[in-house]
């Protein structure tokens, strides 16, 4: 095969993909041909890099030269100086890879964002191009399949994912090897493995990314569950919403079984495993387990009585093994190798890492993979670069919707199952929305509430109607007609719901309500008590109004659609006899037009 | 076709060979003079042999990058060996010269004195 002195990989994740990665892969190529490099440079579409902030991603390779926000008109410069000429181009680095002072350039694993991280499940994103098993090959892929199907027994696979340590990714954390030797001791003429791919927390794509980055980390790690419970056919319950992670598990699964890896009598061994892929249409309650298992057959997405437990009586009521796309990922890793070494990592609990996606007010939005017991802070500030604009950080939700809010106090805290849910949180499938001071926490509450009462499936009673009473409590309080009264109510609702839903859906929908009012009392009391949003989000509870110093120029009189502002206030210059503006409070609609009309250097219009 | 274990085997061998580049390590950076003098007078050849040689040797965590002009047009192509903390300058290369340079530099770890910038700067 040929070598090449260059690689060229482009971030071919949803995120570049949306920002033209195609188009800029493309114009390279032609750009390659036109200097007659094609056969000294290879142009490489990889699966998500993580720092989707920095996107569209071009990393050169020997050198790891760390080019962002590249433009499909970048392209030509790229292959006309960097690979024809030699010279890096600059201004289109990454900030933090050109060190202004001394001119040096670093590579992209020298880089803050990456140097900080420990990549096991996300290893292969990035690196190796993920429509290609030979390059999955090449990285081990296949390796750990080839090691279990010819020297291990079911009993010693499951033996060692026990002994790793490994606990579900998906969000509740049962210990993975407990699970798998559940299925595998139930007898059955038939059994299943499913992967959960059904990523629903509003915020969260690590598992898209792991499935568009290296798909066939799954494929193998679900043979190899099969081997271990005894189970010759697995299903991919994947949102139709990721066409991308889509059309690679089906590029993947075909070139797998073409190479024999997937299929009757793999690499000879007699083993019968393969693979389907089943499209759910992007409900929230079919990322709970037996929810899933209802819609692959056919039926309404709607969670069973547990038990039985789908290790007993699954898809087609058969015994059912079910794992997180995230948890598969990591299995090849962990019988290459070997659990102890797995189990080194992380802390007493929690083993290994873990992926969060890191999204809201903060610099670095991306995917990043670290240890388990990394500090919430050191996530945060240490990889995430921290708030935007100098903004004072407020909270951090992780969890998703099931999750909470844990205010600056707790940033200290390792990151473990066990530490995120004594704080009321929960480590979820690892979603990190980070709030800064712009943000109302009852607002925040309420956002959440507002998915889970569109996404409650309705076949309990708690969850379908305590959401919306729930609701109901909130919009009262964000509209300032809540009374104290209706805090309790709402506290003790919460609770309730908690207590008596059927499924994880509505067991974890009130976190978000229950974790903002043990750390945010204060928030609910103002809006309540004083009818004031502190952060000055909650509409109805703030007024733009004109302060003096207002220069009379007019400007937001001219941008109002309500003309609720009019020149009738003070005179604001005695020598033309201007008189500053005035805003009618009935007729505004707090749009916002005039705070952004108003010049900052005056800045004479304010909320309140 | 259904690979055989062996199979596998050799497609992982084969395919690292060309993936390699992208890993992080690296002991030895030979950095080749890609500017408008360099390229006239050679560079890619000089420097797409480089790439042969070492692979072909299997040598790992070897980095060849270009750079632009280094200064010394007369002398081109020429290429910089960082080895071991020490940076050799070799001048006026041909693609077998680069060649010999991977043998005996790289590989027996002896610096070939005649091709270098220090014994061409006295002639």
């Amino acid at each position: 095969m040929r070598l090449y002195r260059s690689h060229v990989l482009i971030c071919g994740g949803t995120g570049c993909t949306s920002s033209r990665s195609q188009e800029i892969k493309k114009e390279m190529e032609k750009y390659i041909a036109e200097f007659g490099l094609e056969n000294e440079v290879q142009v490489v579409m990889t699966g998500c890099f993580g720092l989707c902030e920095a996107g569209p991603i071009v990393i050169v390779y020997p050198e790891g030269t760390f080019y962002s926000r590249v433009k499909v008109e970048d392209a030509k410069r790229i292959v006309e100086e960097h690979l024809y000429k030699g010279r890096i181009v600059k201004d289109l680095l990454y900030y933090e890879a050109l060190e202004e002072e001394t001119d040096t350039v670093k590579s992209v694993n020298e880089v803050e964002f990456y140097a900080k991280q420990m990549r096991i499940a996300l290893k292969n994103c990035g690196v190796i191009d993920p429509e290609n098993i030979d390059e999955y090959i090449a990285v081990d892929g296949y390796k750990a399949l080839t090691k279990v199907l010819t020297e291990m027994t079911p009993e010693q696979v499951i033996e060692e994912i026990t002994k790793s340590g490994l606990r579900g990714r998906g969000g509740a954390g049962f210990p993975t090897g407990k699970k798998w030797a559940i299925a595998a001791s139930y007898k059955a003429d038939q059994k299943y493995v499913a992967c959960n791919a059904d990523e629903g927390d509003p915020g969260a794509f690590m598992d898209r990314s792991i499935l568009e980055g290296t798909p066939h980390s799954v494929l193998e790690a679900m043979a190899i569950a099969g081997y271990a419970i005894g189970a010759s056919k697995g299903y991919i319950y994947v949102r139709a919403e990721y066409p991308i992670a889509v059309k690679r598990l089906n590029i993947a699964i075909n070139q797998a079984r073409e190479y024999g890896l997937l299929g009757e009598n793999i690499l000879g061994t007699g083993f019968n495993f393969d693979i389907e892929i089943c499209l759910g249409a992007g409900a929230f309650v079919c990322g709970e387990e037996t929810a899933l298992i209802e819609s692959i057959e056919g039926k309404r997405g709607m969670p069973r009585v547990r038990p039985p437990f789908p290790a007993e009586k699954g898809i087609w009521g058969k015994p059912t093994l079910l794992n997180n796309v995230e948890t598969y990922a990591n299995i090849p890793a962990i019988i290459n190798n070997g659990a102890e070494w797995f189990a080194s990592i992380g802390t007493e609990d929690s083993k290994g890492t873990k992926v969060f996606a890191l999204g809201g007010k903060i610099k670095n939005t991306g995917l990043v993979e670290v240890p388990m017991g990394t500090t919430l802070r050191e996530v945060i500030y240490g990889i995430g670069g921290g708030c935007p604009n100098g903004k004072k950080f407020k909270a951090v939700q992780t969890g998703g919707p099931s999750g909470g809010c844990l205010p600056e106090k707790y940033l200290d805290t390792p990151i473990s199952y066990e530490n995120l849910t004594r704080l009321g949180s929960m480590m979820g499938s690892g979603g990190m929305i980070v709030m800064d001071e712009d943000n109302c926490m009852v607002d925040i509450a309420r956002f959440y509430l507002d998915f889970t009462c569109d996404e409650s499936c309705g076949k309990c009673t708690p969850c379908r109607e305590g959401t919306y009473r729930l609701r109901e409590l909130l919009d009262k309080i964000v509209e300032g007609r809540a009374t104290l009264d209706d805090l309790d109510k709402l506290e003790s609702l919460a609770h309730y719901i908690k207590d008596n839903s059927l499924c994880g859906l509505g067991q974890t929908a009130p976190n978000p309500v229950l974790s903002t009012l043990e750390h945010f009392r204060d928030e609910y009391i103002a809006h309540i008590v004083d009818k004031k949003c502190p952060a000055h989000v909650c509409q109805k509870l703030l007024q733009y109004v004109v302060t003096d110093k207002c220069i009379a120029c007019g400007k937001c009189i001219n941008v109002c659609p309500q003309e609720a502002i009019s020149a009738t206030g003070e005179v604001a210059n005695e020598r033309t006899g201007k008189r500053r503006s005035v805003i009618n409070q009935e007729l505004c609609i707090k749009c916002g037009a005039c705070l952004e009309a108003c010049p900052p250097k005056i800045g004479a219009i304010v909320r309140i | 076709m259904k690979k055989t274990i062996a199979d596998l085997e050799k497609i992982r061998m084969e395919v690292l060979k060309n993936i390699d580049l992208r890993n992080s390590k690296e002991e030895v950076r030979i950095v080749v003079g890609m500017g408008t003098c360099g390229i006239s007078a050679g560079a890619r050849e000089v420097l797409n042999a480089l790439v042969e040689e070492i692979n072909r040797r299997e040598l790992k965590n070897i980095k060849v990058v270009p750079t632009g002009c280094v200064g010394m047009c007369r002398l081109e192509p020429m290429f910089d060996v960082y080895k071991d903390g020490e940076k050799v300058t070799y001048v006026d290369m041909t693609p077998e010269k680069a060649r010999q340079v991977v043998v005996e530099h790289l590989v027996n770890n002896r610096i070939i004195e005649d091709y270098t910038i220090g014994k061409r700067a006295k002639e």
